[in-house]
C-alpha cells in the first residue's frame, strides 16, 4: 500500500509522545483549537501588560521599577513567541490582533480586575503568575512542538514573576500597619478572581477528551484548583494574612483544604466583557495600536526603498 | 500573508558561545534587516543567552515535508560502513 | 564649594537626567508601535535606569548624610532635580520619543566616553559600562531616524515636528558650570565645549541622511543646572514619588 494515512501517522505520533510541527499532516480541529488556545493565550500575555504597566512610573523605589519594567517586558515577550507559534499554524499576527482589537478574541478574564494600589502588583505577581504557571508548566509537553519549545522558554522566565510577587508582599506584610493593610486589601480583592483562573468546575466543564489526548490539558480545573489552594496557604499564612473565605480549612481525610467556590455568576459576566476593566483595556490596545499604524507603515515603506521585499511568511 | 502590517517573519539563531553551532531559537517581526538583528537582540538575549545572532527571513526557508521522511532518511539506515564502529581495528595498534 | 560637594551636585545631575529620561521612556512600555519595537524601547529604558541608579547611589555616598539613592530620587523636589531639560519633556508620538532619544544618544556616546577616562573610579566605572550600552541605544535610535526620514511622507513630517518641538533644549546639555570648571580641573569631569563641534557634526549628518531641517530659531532653552525646570518635571515628580510620600517611613 503505498498511499500515507497521515491521520493514523499523526495518532501514533501522539501515541508515542511524539512532537506535531508545522509542516507535519494534522487534523483541522486540532489546528483550529490550538490557534484559538494559542493566540488566546498570547492575547492574555499582552493584555496582561497593561494592570501590572499602570505602576511602573509610580514604582515606590528604583530597585522596584527595574524589576516591575523587566517583569512587564517578559510578559510582551511571551506574547511574541507565542503569536509566532500561532502563526505556524497559518494565521498571521494581523488577523490575530485583529480579533483581539475587534473583541472578537478572548483573553484571560483576570486582566479585566484592577491594579488599584502599589500592593495589586505583588499580589499579580504572586497569585496570578502562580496560578498560570501550574498551567504552563503543564503546557511544556504539549503535543505541539511550537507551542511546547514557546513554553519551555516561558516557563523558565516567568519563574522569577511569581517570587517577585511574593517579595514584594513580604516587604508590605512586615512593613507598616498601613503597608499590611494594603497588602490584605489586595489578597482579598485577588483571591477569587485568580481561583477563577482554572476554569469552571468541572461538572460543568466536562474534560474535554481531546485536550488531554492532545496533552494541552493533564489535569482538570478543580484539581489544579485544589493544588493551588494548598500550595498557597503556607505562603500566606507565613505572611501573617489570611484568605477572605470563612468556610476555608484543612480538610485530614482529603489531605487539602476545604474552601468556597469564587462567584461564577461574576465570572460568566466578566467573560461577556462586563469586568472592571474590560473596555479600559481593550481601548488601551486599540490606541497604541492605531496610533503605530503610521510607523509601521514608516517601517515597510523603507525596506521596500531599501529593496528589501522579503516575503511575509 | 502579503500584506501583514507587521512586517515579514525572520528565523532567529543563535550561538552560545563562540565555536558552537548556531541553534534556532526562535521567531519575530521586522521591516528589514537591521531592524530583525536588533530585534533578535532585544528579543532572545535578554538572559545572556547569546553571543552572535543570525536572522533570516522565514520564506528563505526550505523545509524537507513528512512525506519525503522515507526517501530522505531511511535509505541512510544501512548504511552502516560510514560509521567508525563497522570497522575492526586490530588489538595493540593504540586508539586509532 | 569644596570638591566633594563639587562631585556631589555633578554625578546628581547625571543621575537625575539618567532617571527622567528613563521614566518618560518606560511610559511606553506596554504601548509601543508594534511589539518587538516596545521590548526594544524598554530594554533602553532599563539600561537608563540602571545608569540613573548608579549614579544615585554614589551621589548619597558622596553626600555623606545618610540618604540612600531612593531617598534622593523621591524625597526632592522638582527645585532639587538638575536632570536636563530634555530629558522632562513629553514623549509627543513616536517619531518625537525617537527624535529626542537620537540627540541624547550621540550626545551621552561622546559624554560617556570620555568620563570613562575621569580620574574619578566610581564615574569612570559607570562610564566604561554605560558606553557599551548607549552605542546599542544610538545605533537604535539613529536607524529609526533614517526610517522615519526615508519612511513615508507622514513619518518625514512627523520626525520634523518632533525635531521643532525638541532642538531648542539641546544647546543646555553643552552649559558649563563652575562645578564642571572645578572638576576638569580635577580630571574628573568632561570639558562639554569640546564635545560639542563633534556632536553637531554627527547630528548634521544624521539630518541630512533623514532629509530633515535645523529650525530657524536658534533659541536655546535653559535653567536646569540650576533646578529650574519646564511645568512638565513636577507632573512627573508627582507620579514617581507619590507612594514614598504617601507613605514616608515604609520601606519597599
Amino acid at each position: 500500500m503505498g498511499v500515507i494515512n497521515f491521520e493514523e501517522l499523526f495518532e501514533a505520533k501522539l501515541a508515542k509522545n511524539e512532537m506535531i510541527e508545522p509542516k507535519d499532516w494534522m487534523p483541522d480541529n486540532y489546528r483550529k483549537h490550538l490557534i484559538r488556545q494559542i493566540s488566546q493565550h498570547a492575547h492574555s500575555e499582552i493584555v496582561g501588560m497593561l494592570p501590572e504597566g499602570n505602576w511602573i512610573t509610580r514604582a515606590p523605589s528604583l530597585r522596584s521599577k527595574l524589576v516591575l519594567l523587566a517583569k512587564v517586558q517578559d510578559e510582551g515577550g511571551h506574547g511574541l513567541y507565542l503569536y509566532t507559534a500561532a502563526e505556524s499554524l497559518g494565521t498571521s499576527r494581523d488577523e490575530m490582533l485583529d480579533a483581539l482589537h475587534t473583541g472578537k478574541a478572548k483573553y484571560s478574564s483576570i486582566f479585566n480586575y484592577p491594579t488599584l494600589t502599589w500592593a495589586d502588583v505583588g499580589a499579580v505577581g504572586w497569585l496570578v503568575d502562580g496560578a498560570a504557571i501550574m498551567n504552563q508548566v503543564m503546557l511544556q509537553r504539549t503535543s505541539y512542538g511550537p507551542y511546547a519549545r514557546a513554553m519551555v522558554r516561558i516557563c523558565k522566565e516567568e519563574s522569577f514573576h511569581q517570587r517577585q510577587g511574593y517579595e514584594l508582599m513580604t516587604h508590605l506584610a512586615f512593613g507598616t500597619p498601613a503597608q499590611k493593610e494594603m497588602a490584605q486589601d489586595a489578597l482579598n480583592r485577588w483571591w477569587y478572581p485568580t481561583l477563577m483562573m482554572f476554569g469552571p468546575p468541572d461538572v460543568e466543564s466536562p474534560n474535554s477528551e481531546n485536550a488531554i489526548k492532545w496533552r494541552i490539558k493533564r489535569e482538570t480545573n478543580d484539581q489544579l484548583r485544589q493544588r493551588f489552594v494548598n500550595q498557597s496557604m503556607p505562603q500566606i499564612d507565613y505572611l501573617g494574612l489570611t484568605v477572605p473565605d470563612p468556610n476555608l480549612k484543612w480538610n485530614e481525610e482529603k489531605q487539602g483544604f476545604d474552601f468556597s467556590e469564587p462567584n461564577w455568576a461574576e465570572f460568566k459576566n466578566v467573560i461577556k466583557g462586563n469586568g472592571p476593566c474590560n473596555k479600559e483595556r481593550l481601548a488601551s490596545r486599540n490606541k497604541s495600536h492605531n496610533e503605530g499604524a503610521w510607523v509601521r507603515e514608516a517601517a515597510m515603506a523603507f525596506a521596500k526603498k531599501q529593496n528589501e521585499n522579503y516575503q511575509a511568511a | 500573508m502579503n500584506n501583514d502590517s507587521q512586517g515579514p517573519l525572520w528565523e532567529v539563531f543563535l550561538q552560545k558561545k563562540a565555536g558552537q553551532p548556531f541553534v534556532h531559537c526562535g521567531n519575530l517581526h521586522a521591516y528589514d534587516k537591521e531592524m530583525a538583528l536588533q530585534n533578535a537582540r532585544d528579543l532572545y538575549t535578554r538572559r545572556n543567552e547569546g553571543m552572535s545572532i543570525w536572522v533570516v527571513p522565514s520564506s528563505a526557508i526550505v523545509a524537507s515535508s513528512p512525506e519525503d521522511m522515507g526517501s530522505f532518511f531511511e535509505p541512510a539506515n544501512d548504511k552502516i560502513y560510514r560509521h567508525p564502529t563497522f570497522y575492526q581495528i586490530p588489538d595493540g595498534v593504540g586508539h586509532m | 564649594m569644596s570638591d566633594n560637594e563639587a562631585l556631589f551636585k555633578y554625578t546628581l545631575r547625571l543621575g537625575d537626567t539618567s532617571l527622567i529620561l528613563a521614566q518618560r521612556l518606560c511610559e511606553w512600555t506596554g504601548h509601543g508601535p508594534f511589539l518587538e519595537e516596545d521590548l526594544a524601547l524598554t530594554n533602553i529604558a532599563l539600561d537608563i535606569f540602571g545608569r540613573g541608579k548608579s549614579m544615585l547611589e554614589y551621589a548619597a555616598k558622596l553626600e555623606g548624610k545618610g540618604r540612600t539613592e531612593d531617598d534622593l530620587a523621591f524625597f526632592r523636589n522638582d527645585r532639587e532635580y538638575f536632570n536636563a531639560l530634555i530629558t522632562e519633556q513629553p514623549n509627543g508620538d513616536y517619531a518625537k520619543t525617537i527624535i529626542r532619544q537620537a540627540l541624547i544618544d550621540c550626545f551621552d556616546l561622546l559624554f560617556y566616553t570620555e568620563l570613562a577616562k575621569s580620574k574619578d573610579v566610581t564615574l569612570s566605572g559607570i562610564a566604561q559600562k554605560s558606553i557599551k550600552e548607549i552605542t546599542y541605544h544610538k545605533r537604535h535610535s539613529f536607524s529609526w531616524v533614517n526610517r522615519f526620514g526615508n519612511g513615508t511622507e507622514e513619518s518625514l513630517t512627523r520626525l520634523q515636528n518632533g525635531l521643532n518641538d525638541i532642538w531648542s533644549y539641546t544647546g543646555e546639555l553643552f552649559e558649563m558650570t563652575e562645578v564642571d570648571t572645578l572638576l576638569i580641573k580635577k580630571g574628573i569631569a568632561v570639558d562639554l565645549s569640546v564635545l560639542k563641534p563633534l556632536w553637531e557634526k554627527e547630528i548634521n549628518q544624521l539630518l541630512v541622511k533623514a532629509n530633515l531641517v535645523l529650525p530657524e530659531s536658534l533659541y536655546m532653552h535653559s535653567g536646569s543646572r540650576n533646578g529650574l525646570h519646564s511645568e512638565h518635571l513636577s507632573y512627573i515628580l508627582a507620579e514617581m514619588q507619590s507612594i514614598p510620600r504617601m507613605h514616608p517611613t515604609a520601606k519597599w
